[in-house]
């Protein structure tokens, strides 16, 4: 299969890579990019451990093909930190709150807070419980029962969240790719 | 100062959070090459051919090896310790790939590949022809007379069939009784949905030595059983465990080391690859089995329990993994509960031509005591008594002797965990309220206890070990053998190791990673046994440890060494204020004192023959939805004794986790099977683990009663968490709908079919 030539923004950082047309952005990440903390935990969409941010939005790697973020900004969890190392709000908050075990699930749930806090930062003190699990809805946990995960978010909920809009698109190589088809 | 009781963050939740940590496929190895396992299509034959050579031809196939090329020995695959007798050995029923095929996804032959896309492609060339035999799936077909043999040491399928009483003439007190009680109850094959599926790797870089890495629980067991599996000496084996996401039991078992072990051993050491993916995980790994049981309780009128008499079959499916040692030891462990009755416990552990099952979170205790507490709740309704006062009567009390073991129970908290959850739930208000329903939308209460033993032994060895070594920069690493898998275990063993030696706790490194070339000696995660049976490990590791820096001390500073101590990690003098030394300083005269000292390492191994029971017991409220048939849980409570907490916030965790697991069972989770053996729903948008809207809030309450056989206080915890939730909801939704449910999952499709027959 020929490669095709992708352009990203990952985690701040303009990345060129070539990739097979058929690979997913999970496999591009992990396996082209280095991005271990990019997990797989079914391949098919199930779970969400490999749920990463796209353009601020959560999607699963697994199911997304490579091509189809080209251009795009991509979070992982290796983009989450501060600069320097020091971890946000959302990472503080999982570590405190007790919300990690094993700690296979972690990635995908912290990106998934991430963008929910940041989605809805207008109206952090109106955020209820029951909204909070709805949007945790894609992401299986076996270790915690949940619990301490939706603690966590209240407990950064009561903090600063990490600023939207600071991602900036990055130059396109294939426009056709991008008309998110997806959603 | 103490840092048990306290609840510092997690060691590694740093790592976890920040993408830092390293599972096993997170440690990629240049020239990888990836397997995949070819897998039979039928649940029971014999291979009557294999062409690999389409496969052989693929580009990109590098290897094809089939039941024709790997060793004709069959080994065990059970996360046991060895045992010195041989007849208490696990079952050695297994070959690494097998022609007998006997359950869908059984494996016949491996391909070798540069990717795994290329290797999943081999896979498919792969041309097996089969003789199909009929597929046995249930206890009827398995054990009916003249059934085809499984295997062939097991003469009617049947693995084994142990009858154990303690306590009194069962039959005698059934005929005394005031009142009996019976019933027939059923428990399902579920999985254990690690979100990490099974991953193994291994190469060689040197001639002789095999080194896997694994996604395991058991690394020093997975090194014996590779060593047999190969017919290698077990030294020749290294297994390393990374960060682990997530095993509950299902890692405690042997799956794809010795595999993986082969392949780089025939192909010159080249590091080989094997990860399962989701579907594989469900057919092919293990599964809780499923059991079948009839009880009697027999109790007097005034509510006293005098005899139980529980009959089970135990299925194993396909190969006996941990076989009968999950019937008999969920036999061992509930006697501890209600100590003053007797107890028969018939257990029969059978073959079918189903996934195997192997341990899974409560090891039989879940299925007993789905059972035993089934019959309880018959018993209060037949007395017309109150289920909680009925159970409040009969359980263990601090004092009373196990008629299993005629071990005194030193710690028996359950008479307080079952007060207090009745006082959190408001249970006699709630109970009251909500009697003689009859709406659409119905509420109940339900409750459920049980016991558990810590540890295993006499039936394995107990042994554990622990090493702490001084670094030149005053910083204290501990190695244990005990493995941490996501429960916690890293963080409470440093814990446990601060307050031993009075060192803080940010002075401390674990070594996370068990390696058997050079962690400890440790038998594995499993049993819930790793804080109880490490910590007496680390205490005397501590001894030794905080003597060799007292001599030192004394040496270097002329202070007499029984005049210093270790404080807040400093060595200080008999006021305690006084710093002699601090660990740091101390530290580098070990390594660098010209004439004196030596670097400071202390070690030690402990064998533990006790197994202090624990308790818990669930509170559920429940609310039933009559025309559809639903049970949402809108309450929930666990109420544990497991004596000293080391660290409350972790502990939650775990038994938030527990409940989630328990309630999956209890009202979603089996593993559905098609008539010829196929697994109908092997990937987690059929299989129905609870997701987050699936779950109510999660609450727990701890009563620390204190054993004085640990140094800590402490007990067992990890797995008694998932046992009660299914049998307080099941008696629950008996209290909202009048109906009860002899069977799990209550599923709409269940309940549905309790209702009508109700006329409901």
């Amino acid at each position: 299969m020929t490669m095709v030539d992708l352009k990203l923004h990952v985690n701040g950082k303009d990345v060129e890579t070539a990739a097979d047309p058929r690979e997913s952005l999970l496999e591009v990440l992990r396996g082209r990019l280095g991005l271990m903390g990019v997990k797989e935990g079914c391949g098919v969409g199930e779970c969400g451990a490999c749920n990463v941010l796209v353009d601020g939005l959560p999607v699963d790697s697994c199911l997304t093909l490579a091509v189809w973020a080209d251009g795009k900004c991509v979070r992982t969890i290796e983009g989450e930190a501060r600069p320097g190392g020091e971890l946000s709000p959302t990472q503080r908050a999982y570590v405190e709150a007790g919300a990690v075990q094993c700690g296979f699930c972690t990635p995908g749930l912290v990106m998934t807070t991430s963008a929910f806090l940041e989605r809805n930062q207008h109206r952090l003190n109106e955020i209820t419980r029951e909204e909070i699990k709805r949007a945790h809805a894609g992401h299986l946990c076996r270790c915690t029962g949940y619990e301490m995960i939706v603690e966590a978010v209240e407990q950064a909920l009561g903090r600063e969240v990490k600023g939207a809009g600071e991602c900036r698109p990055a130059p396109s190589l294939a426009e056709k790719h991008l008309t998110n088809e997806r959603r | 100062m103490t840092t048990i009781g306290i609840s510092p963050n997690r060691l590694d939740a740093a790592a976890k959070v920040s993408g830092k940590a390293r599972y096993t496929e997170d440690l990629p190895m240049a020239g990888l090459r990836h397997a995949v396992i070819v897998r039979s299509p039928i649940a029971h034959g014999l291979v009557k051919s294999i062409d690999i050579r389409p496969a052989l031809d693929f580009p990109g196939v590098e290897a094809v090896f089939t039941y024709e090329d790997v060793p004709e020995a069959l080994y065990p695959t059970a996360g046991h310790p060895y045992n010195l007798l041989a007849e208490r050995r696990d079952v050695a029923d297994r070959r690494l790939l097998t022609s007998h095929v006997r359950h869908f996804g059984d494996e016949v032959a491996v391909v070798v590949a540069r990717d795994v896309l290329t290797a999943a492609k081999g896979a498919r060339l792969v041309k097996a022809e089969y003789e199909e035999m009929p597929a046995l799936l249930d206890r009827e077909s398995a054990l009916a007379p003249g059934a085809a043999l499984i295997h062939e040491h097991a003469p009617g399928n049947v693995l084994r069939h142990t009858v154990s009483e303690h306590g009194g003439s069962v039959d005698e007190l059934l005929k005394k009784a005031d009142l009996v009680v019976e019933g027939r109850y059923k428990t399902p094959m579920v999985q254990h949905c690690h979100m990490e599926t099974a991953v193994s790797y291994a190469y060689m870089d040197d001639e002789d030595h095999i080194v896997v890495v694994s996604s395991t629980q058991i690394p020093q067991i997975a090194r014996r059983v590779v060593g047999q599996a190969l017919g290698l000496p077990w030294s020749r084996i290294r297994v390393i465990k990374p960060y682990l996401g997530g095993g509950f039991g299902n890692k405690q078992d042997v799956l794809l080391e010795p595999m993986v072990a082969f392949l780089t051993w025939k192909l010159g050491g080249v590091p080989v690859q094997i990860a399962l993916t989701r579907e594989e995980c469900f057919t092919s790994t293990r599964t809780r089995h499923q059991f079948d049981g009839e009880a009697k309780l027999a109790l007097t009128r005034d509510g006293v329990f005098t005899a139980f008499d529980l009959k089970v079959w135990s299925r194993t499916g396909a190969y006996a993994s941990h076989g009968h040692s999950i019937a008999a030891a969920a036999g061992s462990k509930s006697p501890y509960l209600y100590p003053r009755a007797a107890l028969r416990y018939d257990a029969v552990t059978y073959y079918a031509n189903v996934p195997s099952a192997g341990a899974m979170r409560g090891y039989g205790q879940p299925q007993v005591t789905f059972i035993m507490d089934c019959l309880v709740e018959e018993a209060a309704q037949a007395l017309a008594m109150d289920p909680l006062e009925l159970r409040l009567k009969n359980v263990a009390r601090s004092g009373d002797v196990s008629p299993y073991n005629n071990q005194t129970i030193y710690a028996a908290g359950i008479y307080e965990a079952l007060t207090r959850g009745s006082e959190l739930i408001d249970w006699r208000r709630k109970r009251e309220f909500y009697k003689n329903q009859t709406g659409p939308i119905r509420r109940g209460l339900g409750v459920a206890c049980c016991s558990y033993g810590s540890n295993t032994y006499p039936a394995a060895v107990e042994l554990a070990g622990a090493r702490l070594i001084l670094n030149q920069d005053g910083r204290v690493t501990l190695a244990v053998g005990a493995t941490e898998i996501g429960q916690g275990a890293d963080t409470a063993m440093a814990q446990l190791a601060s307050h031993a030696l009075d060192v803080p706790l940010e002075s401390f490194h674990v070594v996370t990673n068990q390696d058997t070339d050079h962690t400890p000696f440790d038998t594995g995660a499993y049993a819930s046994r790793q804080c109880y049976t490490s910590s007496s490990a680390i205490a005397a590791a501590a001894r030794e440890f905080a003597g060799k820096i007292l001599d030192l001390a004394a040496l270097l500073s002329g202070v007499p060494r029984d005049a210093m101590r270790l404080k807040d990690g400093n060595i200080v003098g008999s006021d305690g204020e006084h710093v002699v030394f601090t660990l740091a300083e101390l530290a580098l005269q070990s390594y660098y004192h010209l004439d004196h000292g030596a670097p400071i390492v202390a070690e030690a191994a402990h064998k533990t023959r006790l197994n202090p029971p624990v308790y818990c017991c669930t509170f559920v409220e429940v609310e039933v939805d009559m025309p559809l048939c639903r049970v949402a849980v809108k309450e929930a409570w666990n109420i544990h004794d497991s004596g000293r907490i080391i660290n409350p916030k972790l502990a939650s965790g775990q038994v938030h986790g527990g409940m989630g697991m328990g309630l999956g069972w209890a009202l979603y989770e089996e593993m559905l099977l098609d008539e010829k053996g196929r697994v109908l729903n092997d990937n987690l948008l059929d299989y129905k683990m609870p997701a987050i809207m699936d779950l109510p809030d999660l609450d727990c309450a701890f009563v620390e009663i204190i054993d004085p056989t640990n140094p800590y206080g402490i007990r067992a915890l990890g797995e008694p968490p998932l046992v009660t939730p299914a049998p307080a909801v099941r008696n629950a939704v008996w209290h909202a709908t009048g109906v009860k449910v002899d069977e799990i999952p209550i599923t709409p499709k269940t309940l549905f079919r309790y209702l009508e027959k109700a006329g409901l």
